[in-house]
């Protein structure tokens, strides 16, 4: 059974239609990317899976319950989201930060307890935020800032991880840190992974299913050797992009083609695909 | 084993009890020095036998005049009480709407609780009818009901689709503040015109602790107690909230209806304050404010230790202005806005580095 199954799901936004029909279905433990251009609906997307909107038509079952029927409390408990943005007013530290993580596990009058505190240990230790866990959050770098909020989303130990672009504003080195820490908790607690993303390159590497959103719709989905080709992102970001396949490596390489290439790509009659030699 | 049930939600318990007790412990020498002195001075250690002989736990016959013991028991005590209920009521409820609001600049007037409470005092003033509700008068009354009236208004004007934008809140308070202010400052020239008491309503808008029965003080501390008990509640969510509403939904929490719980004890915070002390400015924004800095962000220990630092605050604030020029008594919002304003413009200027939106 899966864990997320999403089925004929539809919404709009103020009478426009963001996603309509969309049908999809993650296994327990897969680690999925999101994909599409701008405003195709990924985020949009993953709120609806993580609750925070509720779908016109469709339905989301966690675990085969339909996700109306869970508690605001019961949906905490299994799914986490880290957002595109976070902002904190004050000055939290980080592990108060943490902490909050545990939010959806405590009752009204009594703090946290000893298994509560374990459990925001492991999620410091498991970023390697615990360095930093006695700064204040708004000092941090962007790259410290996101393994934070991702341990407090581990904090609430979920069963699915859901992020919206999480290497946003983050320099290279810094992205493949986060989703290594990503694929790593995928791995080793069998984290569900749902990831809206932009980077087609970081997608084909830490993710073992891509999903096109295109048109309110899903375009095309499947592993990144097959879906990552010319025609399906021309249809997707509707400009010309090169798919490279170098020898002894599963994933693709994809590049835009400069619009000056292109032109000399066509008259030498280059096609979009490349194999390298 | 650790203790697995502790009562606090972040750090160490001990420390948390420790800024209580020494906050408790400033607020009772305030009072009592704020309750001895005054026209007529009353030692601290006579202030305490008076009182311990009426609680019963003095059994030795009084060495100090009947007089002392009418003016503690009748003029100072209520009125040190009042200012500590008042203060309590603001701050918490300043540290409420600044949690909720996300905004560390938030005050209990914010959601045009003061332009209620304004108007209804001033029209309270104009009626100058005779009629008293539970021992107030009709501007007290009607301050409560003018902020209640208000803030209900303010709220469901910002709702859109079952939802409570923070921007709505803010924008549609301010609006309802200015609309009601100016409403007010109309009634104030109809007042003159038509020559009823217009001193009355300038004395109250200025903010002074206006309680002298002990049955005001029982319904103020009846609302207040309650409110503070409640707030403390608050804590877990308000600590979600301040990440945003979409961060605190997915942590679990019905954002709309905390929000809304936390909305209306805040007014009738602010409802209770203002009909026991007028409009006293800067109070909700300093205490919370100034608080935070020192002990950190976390509403569940911000929450209680807001209520005691003001009500600190506020005694010493009446206190001053009882004394500062005899036998002349300043209006104490003066005060609280000669000192809170310079504080807060000092920490304005200090915020520019802490926050970091």
């Amino acid at each position: 059974m899966s864990t997320i199954e999403v089925r004929e799901l539809s919404f709009s936004y103020n009478g426009r239609p963001v996603l309509e029909g969309i049908s999809l279905a993650v296994g327990a433990g897969e680690r999925v990317a999101l994909l599409g251009a701008n405003g195709a609906g990924k985020t949009t997307l993953i709120k609806l899976i993580g609750g925070t909107l509720r779908c016109s038509h469709g339905s989301v079952t966690i675990a085969g319950i339909p996700l109306e029927r869970l508690s605001r409390r019961d949906v905490a408990r299994r799914i986490a989201t880290v957002p595109q943005v976070f902002s904190v007013p004050f000055a939290f530290s980080v592990r108060e930060i943490v902490e909050l993580g545990r939010t959806p596990h405590l009752r009204t009058f009594t703090g946290l307890s000893a298994g509560d505190r374990h459990a925001v240990e492991q999620a410091l230790h498991l970023t390697g935020a615990q360095e930093f866990s006695n700064r204040i959050f708004n000092e941090l770098s962007g790259g410290e800032r996101q393994r934070v909020v991702i341990a407090m989303a581990l904090a609430q130990e979920p069963e699915i991880l859901l992020l919206d672009e999480p290497t946003q504003q983050l320099d290279l080195a810094r992205q493949a840190e986060i989703l290594d820490i990503v694929s790593e908790l995928n791995q080793r607690k069998g984290l569900t992974v749902v990831a809206a993303i932009h980077d087609l390159n970081l997608a084909s590497r830490y993710f073992e299913h891509l999903v096109f959103l295109h048109n309110a719709s899903v375009t095309r989905e499947g592993s990144p050797a097959q879906v990552l080709s010319p025609e399906v992102l021309h249809k997707v970001y509707g400009s010309h992009i090169q798919v490279l396949r170098p020898d002894g490596q599963a994933q693709p390489i994809v590049l835009p083609l400069p619009e000056s290439e292109l032109h000399r790509g066509r008259a030498s009659g280059l096609s979009g695909e490349t194999k390298q030699e | 084993m650790p203790n697995s049930e502790s009562s606090v939600a972040f750090g160490p318990e001990r420390a948390f009890l420790l800024e209580i007790s020494a906050l408790l412990l400033a607020l009772v020498l305030v009072m009592v020095l704020a309750a001895g002195a005054g026209a007529v001075a009353i030692p601290g250690s006579e202030v305490l036998s008076i009182l311990g002989s009426r609680l019963g736990l003095r059994h030795a016959p009084p060495y100090w005049p009947t007089s002392h013991e009418v003016i503690l028991l009748h003029i100072r005590l209520p009125r040190v009480l009042g200012a500590a209920l008042v203060g309590a009521a603001l701050s918490v409820a300043g540290a409420l709407f600044q949690g909720l609001l996300r905004n560390p600049m938030a005050d209990p007037f914010i959601i045009g609780t003061s332009g209620g409470a304004a108007l209804g005092g001033s029209l309270g003033v104009l009626l100058a009818a005779r009629v008293s509700v539970l021992g107030f008068g009709p501007v007290p009354t009607l301050a409560f009901l003018g902020a209640l009236g208000a803030m209900v208004v303010v709220y469901r004007l910002s709702r859109i689709g079952g939802q409570t934008p923070v921007v709505n809140l803010l924008l549609a308070g301010f609006a309802m503040s200015v609309i009601l202010s100016y409403a007010m400052s109309l009634i104030l020239i109809l007042n003159d015109r038509l020559q009823l008491n217009t001193r009355v309503v300038y004395a109250w808008l200025l903010g002074g602790i206006a309680v002298s029965r002990w049955s005001q003080i029982g319904v103020i501390a009846l609302f207040v107690f309650c409110g503070i008990a409640c707030s403390c509640t608050f804590g877990k969510s308000l600590n979600a909230l301040s990440l945003g509403d979409e961060t605190a939904q997915q942590l679990g929490i019905h954002v709309e209806r905390q929000r809304a719980a936390i909305i209306a004890v805040g007014s009738v915070l602010t409802a209770a304050a203002v009909s026991g002390g007028g409009l006293i400015g800067f109070v909700g924004l300093i205490v919370p404010h100034f608080l935070r800095m020192i002990f950190g962000p976390n509403h569940t220990r911000l929450l209680p230790l807001s209520a005691l630092g003001g009500a600190t605050f506020l005694v010493l604030a009446d206190l001053i202005s009882r004394i500062a020029i005899p036998p002349t008594e300043l209006p104490v919002g003066i005060l609280t806005a000669f000192i809170g304003g310079p504080a807060f413009l000092f920490l304005l200027r200090r915020t520019r580095r802490e926050y970091r939106f």
